[in-house]
Protein backbone atom coordinates (compact mmCIF):
# COMPACT_ATOMS: atom_id res chain seq x y z
CA UNK A 1 0.00 0.00 0.00
CA UNK A 2 2.96 2.30 -0.42
CA UNK A 3 2.53 5.38 -2.50
CA UNK A 4 5.39 7.09 -4.36
CA UNK A 5 5.84 10.72 -3.61
CA UNK A 6 8.06 12.93 -5.70
CA UNK A 7 10.14 15.54 -3.86
CA UNK A 8 11.92 18.37 -5.59
CA UNK A 9 14.60 20.54 -4.03
CA UNK A 10 14.03 24.19 -4.73
CA UNK A 11 16.22 27.15 -4.12
CA UNK A 12 14.31 30.21 -3.13
CA UNK A 13 14.42 31.65 -6.61
CA UNK A 14 11.76 33.17 -8.75
CA UNK A 15 9.97 30.91 -11.19
CA UNK A 16 11.21 27.56 -9.94
CA UNK A 17 7.77 26.28 -8.91
CA UNK A 18 6.35 27.36 -12.21
CA UNK A 19 9.10 25.52 -14.08
CA UNK A 20 8.34 22.25 -12.31
CA UNK A 21 4.64 22.41 -13.09
CA UNK A 22 5.34 23.43 -16.67
CA UNK A 23 7.66 20.47 -17.25
CA UNK A 24 5.18 18.05 -15.70
CA UNK A 25 2.30 19.51 -17.68
CA UNK A 26 4.18 19.23 -20.97
CA UNK A 27 4.99 15.62 -20.20
CA UNK A 28 1.35 14.81 -19.55
CA UNK A 29 1.91 14.09 -15.88
CA UNK A 30 -1.05 14.94 -13.71
CA UNK A 31 -0.73 16.02 -10.10
CA UNK A 32 -3.15 14.94 -7.42
CA UNK A 33 -1.43 16.50 -4.43
CA UNK A 34 0.99 19.41 -4.26
CA UNK A 35 2.67 20.71 -1.15
CA UNK A 36 5.62 23.02 -0.53
CA UNK A 37 7.70 22.91 2.63
CA UNK A 38 9.69 26.07 2.92
CA UNK A 39 12.54 27.34 5.04
CA UNK A 40 14.28 30.67 4.85
CA UNK A 41 16.98 29.20 2.62
CA UNK A 42 15.27 26.64 0.42
CA UNK A 43 12.04 24.78 -0.25
CA UNK A 44 11.01 21.21 -0.87
CA UNK A 45 8.14 20.55 -3.21
CA UNK A 46 6.24 17.33 -2.58
CA UNK A 47 3.86 16.04 -5.21
CA UNK A 48 1.77 12.97 -5.83
CA UNK A 49 1.62 12.46 -9.56
CA UNK A 50 -0.02 10.15 -12.07
CA UNK A 51 3.32 8.73 -13.23
CA UNK A 52 6.04 9.05 -10.61
CA UNK A 53 8.82 7.42 -12.66
CA UNK A 54 8.18 9.58 -15.66
CA UNK A 55 7.95 12.73 -13.56
CA UNK A 56 11.19 11.81 -11.83
CA UNK A 57 12.99 11.37 -15.15
CA UNK A 58 11.75 14.49 -16.89
CA UNK A 59 12.54 16.69 -13.91
CA UNK A 60 15.95 15.16 -13.52
CA UNK A 61 16.72 15.74 -17.14
CA UNK A 62 15.72 19.35 -16.67
CA UNK A 63 18.36 19.64 -13.94
CA UNK A 64 16.20 19.41 -10.85
CA UNK A 65 17.23 17.51 -7.77
CA UNK A 66 14.45 15.01 -7.28
CA UNK A 67 13.75 12.07 -5.09
CA UNK A 68 11.10 9.41 -4.93
CA UNK A 69 10.11 8.34 -1.46
CA UNK A 70 7.52 6.00 -0.05
CA UNK A 71 4.57 7.50 1.76
CA UNK A 72 1.28 6.19 3.02
CA UNK A 73 -2.08 7.52 1.90
CA UNK A 74 -4.83 7.19 4.43
CA UNK A 75 -8.41 7.71 3.48
CA UNK A 76 -10.50 8.96 6.32
CA UNK A 77 -14.12 10.07 6.46
CA UNK A 78 -14.60 13.76 5.96
CA UNK A 79 -16.08 14.55 9.35
CA UNK A 80 -14.89 16.00 12.68
CA UNK A 81 -12.58 13.80 14.73
CA UNK A 82 -11.81 11.30 11.98
CA UNK A 83 -8.19 12.29 11.53
CA UNK A 84 -7.74 12.52 15.25
CA UNK A 85 -8.76 8.89 15.62
CA UNK A 86 -6.16 7.77 13.08
CA UNK A 87 -3.42 9.83 14.70
CA UNK A 88 -4.30 8.46 18.12
CA UNK A 89 -3.67 4.95 16.85
CA UNK A 90 -0.31 5.95 15.40
CA UNK A 91 0.71 7.76 18.58
CA UNK A 92 -0.24 4.75 20.70
CA UNK A 93 1.87 2.50 18.49
CA UNK A 94 4.73 5.02 18.54
CA UNK A 95 4.81 5.57 14.82
CA UNK A 96 6.76 8.76 14.22
CA UNK A 97 5.48 11.00 11.45
CA UNK A 98 8.13 13.16 9.70
CA UNK A 99 5.49 15.22 7.98
CA UNK A 100 1.98 14.95 6.59
CA UNK A 101 -0.50 16.81 4.48
CA UNK A 102 -4.12 16.25 3.67
CA UNK A 103 -6.65 17.11 1.02
CA UNK A 104 -10.38 16.42 1.13
CA UNK A 105 -12.72 15.72 -1.73
CA UNK A 106 -16.40 15.12 -1.03
CA UNK A 107 -17.13 12.34 1.41
CA UNK A 108 -13.57 11.48 2.29
CA UNK A 109 -10.20 13.09 2.83
CA UNK A 110 -6.82 11.77 1.81
CA UNK A 111 -3.99 12.17 4.25
CA UNK A 112 -0.45 11.70 3.04
CA UNK A 113 1.77 10.47 5.86
CA UNK A 114 5.54 10.27 5.78
CA UNK A 115 6.39 8.02 8.73
CA UNK A 116 9.92 7.07 9.69
CA UNK A 117 8.92 3.44 9.33
CA UNK A 118 6.60 3.12 6.35
CA UNK A 119 6.00 -0.64 6.62
CA UNK A 120 5.06 -0.60 10.26
CA UNK A 121 2.80 2.37 9.74
CA UNK A 122 0.86 0.51 7.03
CA UNK A 123 0.67 -2.55 9.24
CA UNK A 124 -0.67 -0.67 12.23
CA UNK A 125 -3.25 1.26 10.25
CA UNK A 126 -4.53 -1.83 8.50
CA UNK A 127 -4.77 -3.81 11.72
CA UNK A 128 -6.91 -1.02 13.08
CA UNK A 129 -9.26 -1.16 10.09
CA UNK A 130 -8.16 2.17 8.72
CA UNK A 131 -8.73 2.65 5.04
CA UNK A 132 -5.66 3.18 2.92
CA UNK A 133 -5.58 4.43 -0.63
CA UNK A 134 -3.50 2.39 -3.04
CA UNK A 135 -1.05 3.96 -5.40
CA UNK A 136 -3.03 3.00 -8.49
CA UNK A 137 -6.17 4.62 -7.14
CA UNK A 138 -4.40 7.73 -6.01
CA UNK A 139 -2.50 8.33 -9.24
CA UNK A 140 -5.82 8.32 -11.11
CA UNK A 141 -7.14 11.43 -9.40
CA UNK B 1 59.41 62.64 17.84
CA UNK B 2 61.72 60.40 15.84
CA UNK B 3 62.63 57.30 17.87
CA UNK B 4 65.89 56.45 16.10
CA UNK B 5 66.91 59.52 14.14
CA UNK B 6 70.32 58.30 12.87
CA UNK B 7 68.62 55.40 11.12
CA UNK B 8 65.22 56.85 10.27
CA UNK B 9 66.72 59.96 8.71
CA UNK B 10 69.84 58.36 7.20
CA UNK B 11 70.83 59.05 3.61
CA UNK B 12 70.13 56.45 0.96
CA UNK B 13 73.80 55.50 0.74
CA UNK B 14 74.03 55.10 4.52
CA UNK B 15 70.94 52.87 4.55
CA UNK B 16 72.24 50.81 1.65
CA UNK B 17 75.59 50.34 3.38
CA UNK B 18 73.83 49.01 6.50
CA UNK B 19 71.56 46.80 4.42
CA UNK B 20 74.47 45.41 2.39
CA UNK B 21 76.53 44.52 5.42
CA UNK B 22 73.59 42.83 7.14
CA UNK B 23 72.44 41.05 3.99
CA UNK B 24 75.86 39.47 3.47
CA UNK B 25 75.81 38.18 7.05
CA UNK B 26 72.25 36.89 6.78
CA UNK B 27 72.95 35.02 3.54
CA UNK B 28 75.96 33.34 5.14
CA UNK B 29 73.94 32.36 8.16
CA UNK B 30 71.04 30.84 6.28
CA UNK B 31 73.34 29.08 3.81
CA UNK B 32 75.20 27.37 6.61
CA UNK B 33 72.33 26.81 9.05
CA UNK B 34 69.19 26.16 6.98
CA UNK B 35 69.31 23.18 4.59
CA UNK B 36 66.32 24.39 2.59
CA UNK B 37 67.98 27.76 1.80
CA UNK B 38 71.29 26.10 1.00
CA UNK B 39 69.57 23.73 -1.41
CA UNK B 40 67.72 26.58 -3.12
CA UNK B 41 70.92 28.60 -3.50
CA UNK B 42 72.82 25.61 -4.81
CA UNK B 43 70.10 25.04 -7.39
CA UNK B 44 70.79 28.55 -8.63
CA UNK B 45 74.53 27.92 -8.52
CA UNK B 46 74.98 30.51 -5.76
CA UNK B 47 77.43 30.56 -2.88
CA UNK B 48 77.33 33.17 -0.09
CA UNK B 49 80.29 35.03 -1.60
CA UNK B 50 78.18 35.87 -4.65
CA UNK B 51 76.16 38.24 -2.48
CA UNK B 52 78.27 41.32 -1.83
CA UNK B 53 75.66 44.06 -1.47
CA UNK B 54 71.95 44.87 -1.81
CA UNK B 55 72.57 45.16 -5.53
CA UNK B 56 72.92 41.35 -5.57
CA UNK B 57 69.60 40.80 -3.78
CA UNK B 58 67.75 39.89 -6.97
CA UNK B 59 70.07 36.93 -7.54
CA UNK B 60 68.65 35.16 -4.49
CA UNK B 61 65.76 32.68 -4.66
CA UNK B 62 62.32 33.64 -3.37
CA UNK B 63 60.66 32.28 -0.25
CA UNK B 64 56.91 31.70 -0.11
CA UNK B 65 54.44 30.77 2.59
CA UNK B 66 54.51 27.17 1.39
CA UNK B 67 58.20 26.96 2.31
CA UNK B 68 57.26 27.69 5.92
CA UNK B 69 54.56 25.02 5.83
CA UNK B 70 56.82 22.48 4.16
CA UNK B 71 59.37 23.04 6.89
CA UNK B 72 56.82 22.98 9.70
CA UNK B 73 57.38 23.65 12.50
CA UNK B 74 61.01 24.73 12.93
CA UNK B 75 62.74 23.72 9.69
CA UNK B 76 63.58 27.26 8.59
CA UNK B 77 64.99 28.33 11.93
CA UNK B 78 68.58 29.47 11.61
CA UNK B 79 69.70 29.18 15.20
CA UNK B 80 69.79 26.45 17.85
CA UNK B 81 66.38 25.97 19.52
CA UNK B 82 67.96 26.85 22.84
CA UNK B 83 68.34 30.41 21.54
CA UNK B 84 64.61 30.72 20.77
CA UNK B 85 62.74 32.53 23.52
CA UNK B 86 59.32 32.98 21.91
CA UNK B 87 57.16 31.27 19.31
CA UNK B 88 54.27 32.75 17.40
CA UNK B 89 52.13 31.16 14.72
CA UNK B 90 49.65 32.16 12.08
CA UNK B 91 46.04 31.11 12.52
CA UNK B 92 46.94 27.89 10.67
CA UNK B 93 43.81 27.98 8.65
CA UNK B 94 45.02 25.60 5.96
CA UNK B 95 45.95 22.86 8.35
CA UNK B 96 49.45 23.60 9.45
CA UNK B 97 50.11 27.03 10.87
CA UNK B 98 53.23 28.92 9.91
CA UNK B 99 55.49 29.12 12.92
CA UNK B 100 57.98 31.83 13.67
CA UNK B 101 60.60 31.84 16.41
CA UNK B 102 62.30 34.79 18.05
CA UNK B 103 65.63 34.95 19.80
CA UNK B 104 66.20 37.49 22.56
CA UNK B 105 67.77 39.78 19.97
CA UNK B 106 64.79 39.33 17.64
CA UNK B 107 62.41 40.39 20.41
CA UNK B 108 64.55 43.47 21.02
CA UNK B 109 64.50 44.26 17.30
CA UNK B 110 60.74 43.84 17.27
CA UNK B 111 60.27 46.13 20.29
CA UNK B 112 62.57 48.65 18.57
CA UNK B 113 60.62 48.71 15.31
CA UNK B 114 57.28 48.93 17.11
CA UNK B 115 58.62 51.80 19.24
CA UNK B 116 59.64 53.58 16.05
CA UNK B 117 56.19 52.90 14.57
CA UNK B 118 54.36 54.20 17.62
CA UNK B 119 56.57 57.30 17.68
CA UNK B 120 55.79 57.91 14.01
CA UNK B 121 52.10 57.70 14.91
CA UNK B 122 52.64 60.32 17.59
CA UNK B 123 52.59 58.11 20.70
CA UNK B 124 54.61 59.49 23.63
CA UNK B 125 55.75 58.23 27.03
CA UNK B 126 52.81 59.92 28.68
CA UNK B 127 50.26 57.96 26.65
CA UNK B 128 47.98 55.14 27.78
CA UNK B 129 47.90 52.53 25.03
CA UNK B 130 44.91 50.22 25.06
CA UNK B 131 46.00 47.11 23.17
CA UNK B 132 42.83 45.51 21.84
CA UNK B 133 44.60 43.22 19.40
CA UNK B 134 44.40 39.57 20.39
CA UNK B 135 47.12 38.31 22.70
CA UNK B 136 48.41 34.83 22.00
CA UNK B 137 49.93 33.06 19.04
CA UNK B 138 48.83 36.00 16.90
CA UNK B 139 51.62 38.60 16.81
CA UNK B 140 49.34 41.64 17.06
CA UNK B 141 48.81 41.88 20.82
CA UNK B 142 52.25 41.02 22.17
CA UNK B 143 54.02 42.89 19.36
CA UNK B 144 52.36 46.21 20.17
CA UNK B 145 52.59 45.45 23.88
CA UNK B 146 56.38 45.20 24.08
CA UNK B 147 56.91 48.05 21.66
CA UNK B 148 54.76 50.25 23.89
CA UNK B 149 56.64 49.24 27.01
CA UNK B 150 59.93 49.83 25.24
CA UNK B 151 58.76 53.32 24.32
CA UNK B 152 57.84 53.95 27.92
CA UNK B 153 54.12 54.54 27.52
CA UNK B 154 51.60 52.69 29.71
CA UNK B 155 50.14 49.50 28.27
CA UNK B 156 46.56 48.46 28.95
CA UNK B 157 46.76 44.81 27.81
CA UNK B 158 43.02 44.19 27.46
CA UNK B 159 43.32 42.00 24.31
CA UNK B 160 40.44 41.67 21.83
CA UNK B 161 36.71 41.44 22.50
CA UNK B 162 34.78 42.36 25.62
CA UNK B 163 33.57 45.54 23.98
CA UNK B 164 31.67 47.08 26.88
CA UNK B 165 34.65 46.64 29.14
CA UNK B 166 36.91 48.19 26.51
CA UNK B 167 34.75 51.30 26.54
CA UNK B 168 34.49 51.28 30.32
CA UNK B 169 38.28 51.17 30.74
CA UNK B 170 38.77 53.82 28.06
CA UNK B 171 36.69 56.11 30.23
CA UNK B 172 38.08 55.04 33.62
CA UNK B 173 41.77 54.84 32.67
CA UNK B 174 41.71 57.70 30.20
CA UNK B 175 43.21 55.67 27.34
CA UNK B 176 44.77 57.98 24.77
CA UNK B 177 45.78 55.40 22.15
CA UNK B 178 43.74 52.51 20.81
CA UNK B 179 45.45 49.64 18.99
CA UNK B 180 43.20 47.12 17.20
CA UNK B 181 41.92 46.13 13.78
CA UNK B 182 40.16 48.96 11.93
CA UNK B 183 36.90 47.01 11.76
CA UNK B 184 36.95 46.50 15.50
CA UNK B 185 37.55 50.22 15.96
CA UNK B 186 34.41 50.93 13.97
CA UNK B 187 32.50 48.38 15.98
CA UNK B 188 33.70 50.02 19.19
CA UNK B 189 32.45 53.33 17.85
CA UNK B 190 29.02 51.82 17.19
CA UNK B 191 28.76 50.34 20.66
CA UNK B 192 29.86 53.66 22.11
CA UNK B 193 26.97 55.31 20.33
CA UNK B 194 24.59 52.72 21.79
CA UNK B 195 26.04 53.35 25.25
CA UNK B 196 25.74 57.08 24.65
CA UNK B 197 29.46 57.60 25.16
CA UNK B 198 30.72 60.52 23.09
CA UNK B 199 34.26 61.04 21.75
CA UNK B 200 34.56 64.07 24.02
CA UNK B 201 33.91 61.81 27.04
CA UNK B 202 37.16 60.02 26.16
CA UNK B 203 40.78 61.07 25.95
CA UNK B 204 41.51 58.99 22.85
CA UNK B 205 43.65 60.79 20.32
CA UNK B 206 45.42 58.14 18.22
CA UNK B 207 44.44 54.79 16.72
CA UNK B 208 47.03 52.22 15.61
CA UNK B 209 45.15 50.04 13.15
CA UNK B 210 46.29 47.12 11.06
CA UNK B 211 46.08 43.38 10.33
CA UNK B 212 43.44 43.81 7.62
CA UNK B 213 42.89 45.97 4.56
CA UNK B 214 41.04 49.22 5.07
CA UNK B 215 40.29 52.15 2.89
CA UNK B 216 40.71 55.87 3.11
CA UNK B 217 36.94 56.15 3.53
CA UNK B 218 37.04 53.81 6.46
CA UNK B 219 39.85 55.88 7.92
CA UNK B 220 37.76 59.04 7.62
CA UNK B 221 34.82 57.36 9.28
CA UNK B 222 36.89 56.06 12.19
CA UNK B 223 38.55 59.43 12.63
CA UNK B 224 35.20 61.19 12.64
CA UNK B 225 33.42 58.74 14.91
CA UNK B 226 36.16 58.41 17.49
CA UNK B 227 37.63 61.87 17.14
CA UNK B 228 41.15 60.51 16.65
CA UNK B 229 43.95 60.27 14.12
CA UNK B 230 43.82 56.78 12.57
CA UNK B 231 47.27 55.45 11.72
CA UNK B 232 47.92 52.44 9.49
CA UNK B 233 50.46 49.96 10.82
CA UNK B 234 51.73 47.10 8.66
CA UNK B 235 53.35 43.82 9.43
CA UNK B 236 53.20 40.12 8.90
CA UNK B 237 54.14 37.46 11.37
CA UNK B 238 56.56 35.79 8.95
CA UNK B 239 58.60 38.98 8.72
CA UNK B 240 58.28 39.91 12.42
CA UNK B 241 54.72 40.98 13.17
CA UNK B 242 53.34 44.52 13.43
CA UNK B 243 55.96 47.21 13.06
CA UNK B 244 57.43 46.27 9.68
CA UNK B 245 56.08 49.61 8.49
CA UNK B 246 53.90 52.38 9.84
CA UNK B 247 52.47 55.74 8.86
CA UNK B 248 53.72 58.93 10.38
CA UNK B 249 51.47 61.86 11.27
CA UNK B 250 51.39 62.94 7.60
CA UNK B 251 49.68 59.67 6.60
CA UNK B 252 51.32 59.64 3.18
CA UNK B 253 52.53 56.07 3.01
CA UNK B 254 54.01 53.71 5.56
CA UNK B 255 57.67 54.06 6.49
CA UNK B 256 59.37 50.68 6.22
CA UNK B 257 61.99 49.84 8.83
CA UNK B 258 64.32 48.99 5.99
CA UNK B 259 67.47 48.63 8.04
CA UNK B 260 65.83 45.39 9.25
CA UNK B 261 63.51 44.48 6.38
CA UNK B 262 64.64 45.22 2.83
CA UNK B 263 61.65 45.73 0.54
CA UNK B 264 61.53 44.99 -3.17
CA UNK B 265 58.71 45.31 -5.67
CA UNK B 266 58.51 42.52 -8.22
CA UNK B 267 56.19 41.57 -11.02
CA UNK B 268 53.92 38.93 -9.42
CA UNK B 269 53.95 36.90 -12.65
CA UNK B 270 57.51 37.13 -13.98
CA UNK B 271 59.01 37.80 -10.53
CA UNK B 272 61.36 40.33 -12.12
CA UNK B 273 62.15 43.40 -10.02
CA UNK B 274 60.15 46.39 -11.23
CA UNK B 275 61.43 49.95 -11.75
CA UNK B 276 61.07 52.33 -8.83
CA UNK B 277 57.54 53.65 -8.42
CA UNK B 278 55.84 50.70 -10.12
CA UNK B 279 53.00 48.82 -8.46
CA UNK B 280 53.86 45.18 -7.86
CA UNK B 281 54.20 42.50 -5.25
CA UNK B 282 55.97 43.46 -2.07
CA UNK B 283 58.90 41.19 -1.17
CA UNK B 284 60.87 41.35 2.08
CA UNK B 285 64.30 40.13 3.07
CA UNK B 286 64.94 40.25 6.80
CA UNK B 287 68.55 41.12 7.53
CA UNK B 288 68.78 41.11 11.32
CA UNK B 289 66.54 38.25 12.34
CA UNK B 290 68.24 35.26 13.96
CA UNK B 291 65.34 32.92 14.66
CA UNK B 292 63.80 32.72 11.24
CA UNK B 293 65.45 34.97 8.67
CA UNK B 294 63.53 35.17 5.42
CA UNK B 295 65.14 35.69 2.05
CA UNK B 296 62.99 37.46 -0.55
CA UNK B 297 59.72 36.53 1.11
CA UNK B 298 56.73 37.11 -1.17
CA UNK B 299 54.01 38.88 0.83
CA UNK B 300 51.43 38.76 -2.01
CA UNK B 301 50.52 42.31 -1.07
CA UNK B 302 50.45 44.74 -3.95
CA UNK B 303 51.86 48.21 -3.41
CA UNK B 304 54.49 50.68 -4.61
CA UNK B 305 57.49 52.29 -2.93
CA UNK B 306 58.31 55.96 -2.58
CA UNK B 307 61.95 56.84 -1.83
CA UNK B 308 61.41 60.59 -1.44
CA UNK B 309 62.14 62.20 1.88
CA UNK B 310 58.96 62.64 3.93
CA UNK B 311 57.71 65.91 5.40
CA UNK B 312 58.26 64.37 8.83
CA UNK B 313 62.00 64.32 8.12
CA UNK B 314 62.31 60.56 7.80
CA UNK B 315 64.05 59.11 4.79
CA UNK B 316 62.88 55.55 5.37
CA UNK B 317 61.24 54.34 2.17
CA UNK B 318 57.45 54.52 2.21
CA UNK B 319 55.02 51.90 0.92
CA UNK B 320 51.58 52.87 -0.24
CA UNK B 321 48.63 51.51 1.68
CA UNK B 322 48.16 48.04 0.16
CA UNK B 323 45.79 48.10 -2.76
CA UNK B 324 45.22 44.39 -3.22
CA UNK B 325 46.73 40.97 -3.17
CA UNK B 326 48.37 38.94 -5.84
CA UNK B 327 46.68 35.74 -4.77
CA UNK B 328 43.15 34.97 -3.77
CA UNK B 329 43.56 35.26 -0.04
CA UNK B 330 40.76 37.10 1.66
CA UNK B 331 41.08 38.79 4.98
CA UNK B 332 37.83 38.42 6.86
CA UNK B 333 37.65 40.15 10.23
CA UNK B 334 41.42 39.86 10.47
CA UNK B 335 41.47 36.15 9.63
CA UNK B 336 43.16 34.93 6.47
CA UNK B 337 40.76 32.90 4.38
CA UNK B 338 41.71 31.02 1.25
CA UNK B 339 38.86 29.91 -1.01
CA UNK B 340 40.81 26.69 -1.62
CA UNK B 341 40.21 25.74 2.02
CA UNK B 342 36.48 25.80 1.39
CA UNK B 343 36.99 23.60 -1.61
CA UNK B 344 38.89 21.07 0.47
CA UNK B 345 36.14 20.98 3.09
CA UNK B 346 33.52 20.41 0.42
CA UNK B 347 35.64 17.72 -1.18
CA UNK B 348 35.77 15.92 2.13
CA UNK B 349 32.01 15.93 2.44
CA UNK B 350 30.19 13.42 0.26
CA UNK B 351 26.93 15.34 0.46
CA UNK B 352 28.08 18.39 -1.39
CA UNK B 353 29.63 19.14 -4.73
CA UNK B 354 32.95 21.00 -4.63
CA UNK B 355 31.32 23.79 -6.56
CA UNK B 356 30.69 26.82 -4.51
CA UNK B 357 30.46 30.53 -4.57
CA UNK B 358 31.67 32.67 -1.75
CA UNK B 359 30.14 36.08 -1.37
CA UNK B 360 31.88 38.56 0.86
CA UNK B 361 29.96 41.55 2.04
CA UNK B 362 30.42 44.16 4.67
CA UNK B 363 27.34 44.70 6.80
CA UNK B 364 27.90 47.82 8.80
CA UNK B 365 31.45 47.31 9.96
CA UNK B 366 31.63 43.54 9.95
CA UNK B 367 32.55 41.31 7.05
CA UNK B 368 30.07 38.57 6.31
CA UNK B 369 30.54 35.44 4.25
CA UNK B 370 27.80 33.68 2.38
CA UNK B 371 28.65 30.34 0.89
CA UNK B 372 26.48 28.88 -1.84
CA UNK B 373 26.87 25.12 -1.96
CA UNK B 374 25.35 22.64 -4.33
CA UNK B 375 23.59 19.63 -2.82
CA UNK B 376 24.53 16.31 -4.37
CA UNK B 377 21.48 14.64 -5.80
CA UNK B 378 21.91 11.37 -3.94
CA UNK B 379 21.91 13.18 -0.62
CA UNK B 380 18.84 15.21 -1.27
CA UNK B 381 16.20 14.37 1.27
CA UNK B 382 12.47 14.98 1.21
CA UNK B 383 12.77 16.00 4.85
CA UNK B 384 13.48 19.60 5.73
CA UNK B 385 15.19 18.57 8.95
CA UNK B 386 17.80 16.48 7.17
CA UNK B 387 18.71 19.28 4.80
CA UNK B 388 18.91 21.72 7.65
CA UNK B 389 21.17 19.30 9.50
CA UNK B 390 23.37 19.10 6.43
CA UNK B 391 23.52 22.86 6.33
CA UNK B 392 24.53 22.99 9.99
CA UNK B 393 27.17 20.35 9.40
CA UNK B 394 28.73 22.32 6.56
CA UNK B 395 28.61 25.52 8.60
CA UNK B 396 30.33 23.88 11.55
CA UNK B 397 32.98 22.24 9.42
CA UNK B 398 33.82 25.42 7.54
CA UNK B 399 33.96 27.30 10.80
CA UNK B 400 36.39 24.82 12.32
CA UNK B 401 38.70 25.04 9.31
CA UNK B 402 38.45 28.73 8.51
CA UNK B 403 37.96 30.14 11.96
CA UNK B 404 35.21 32.43 10.71
CA UNK B 405 31.50 31.84 10.51
CA UNK B 406 29.75 31.53 7.18
CA UNK B 407 26.13 31.63 6.18
CA UNK B 408 25.66 28.44 4.14
CA UNK B 409 23.00 28.41 1.44
CA UNK B 410 22.11 25.14 -0.19
CA UNK B 411 21.48 25.60 -3.87
CA UNK B 412 20.35 23.35 -6.70
CA UNK B 413 23.00 21.30 -8.46
CA UNK B 414 24.69 22.81 -11.50
CA UNK B 415 23.44 26.28 -10.73
CA UNK B 416 26.87 27.62 -9.85
CA UNK B 417 28.60 28.77 -12.95
CA UNK B 418 31.28 26.50 -14.38
CA UNK B 419 34.08 27.77 -16.52
CA UNK B 420 36.81 25.99 -18.37
CA UNK B 421 39.43 28.38 -17.08
CA UNK B 422 39.93 29.76 -13.63
CA UNK B 423 36.56 29.71 -11.96
CA UNK B 424 35.33 32.71 -10.14
CA UNK B 425 34.79 31.37 -6.67
CA UNK B 426 34.66 34.64 -4.81
CA UNK B 427 32.54 37.70 -5.20
CA UNK B 428 33.88 40.41 -2.97
CA UNK B 429 31.21 43.05 -2.60
CA UNK B 430 33.03 44.91 0.14
CA UNK B 431 33.78 48.50 -0.62
CA UNK B 432 37.08 48.93 1.10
Amino acid sequence: MKVKQLSVFLENREGRLMEVTKILGKSGVNMSAYFVADTSEFGILRVIVSDPEKAFNVLREAGFTVRLSDVVCLSCPNHPGALSLALEILAREEIFIEYMYAFSSGESANVILRPTDVDRCIDVLQKNQMELVSASELYKF
Amino acid sequence: MIWNEPIECASRSEIEAIQSERLVETVKRVYHNVPSYRKKMQEKGLVPDDIKSVADLSKLPFTVKKDLRDNYPFGLFACPMSEIVRLHASSGTTGKPTVVGYTRKDLNTWAEVVSRALSMAGVRKSDFVQVAYGYGLFTGGLGIHYGTENLGASVIPISGGNTHKQIQLMQDFGSTVLACTPSYALYLAEVMEEMNVKPQDLKLRIGIFGAEPWSENMRKEIERKLGIKAIDIFGLSEVIGPGVACECEYQEGLHINEDHFIPEIVDPVTLEPLPRGSVGELVFTTVTKEGIPLIRYRTRDLTRLNYEKCQCGRTLVRMEKCTGRSDDMLIIRGVNVFPSQIESVLFEMAETAPHYLLIVEREGTLDTLTLMVEVQEQFFSDEVKKLQDLRKKITAKIHSVLGVSVDVRLVEPKTIERTAGKAQRVIDKRKI
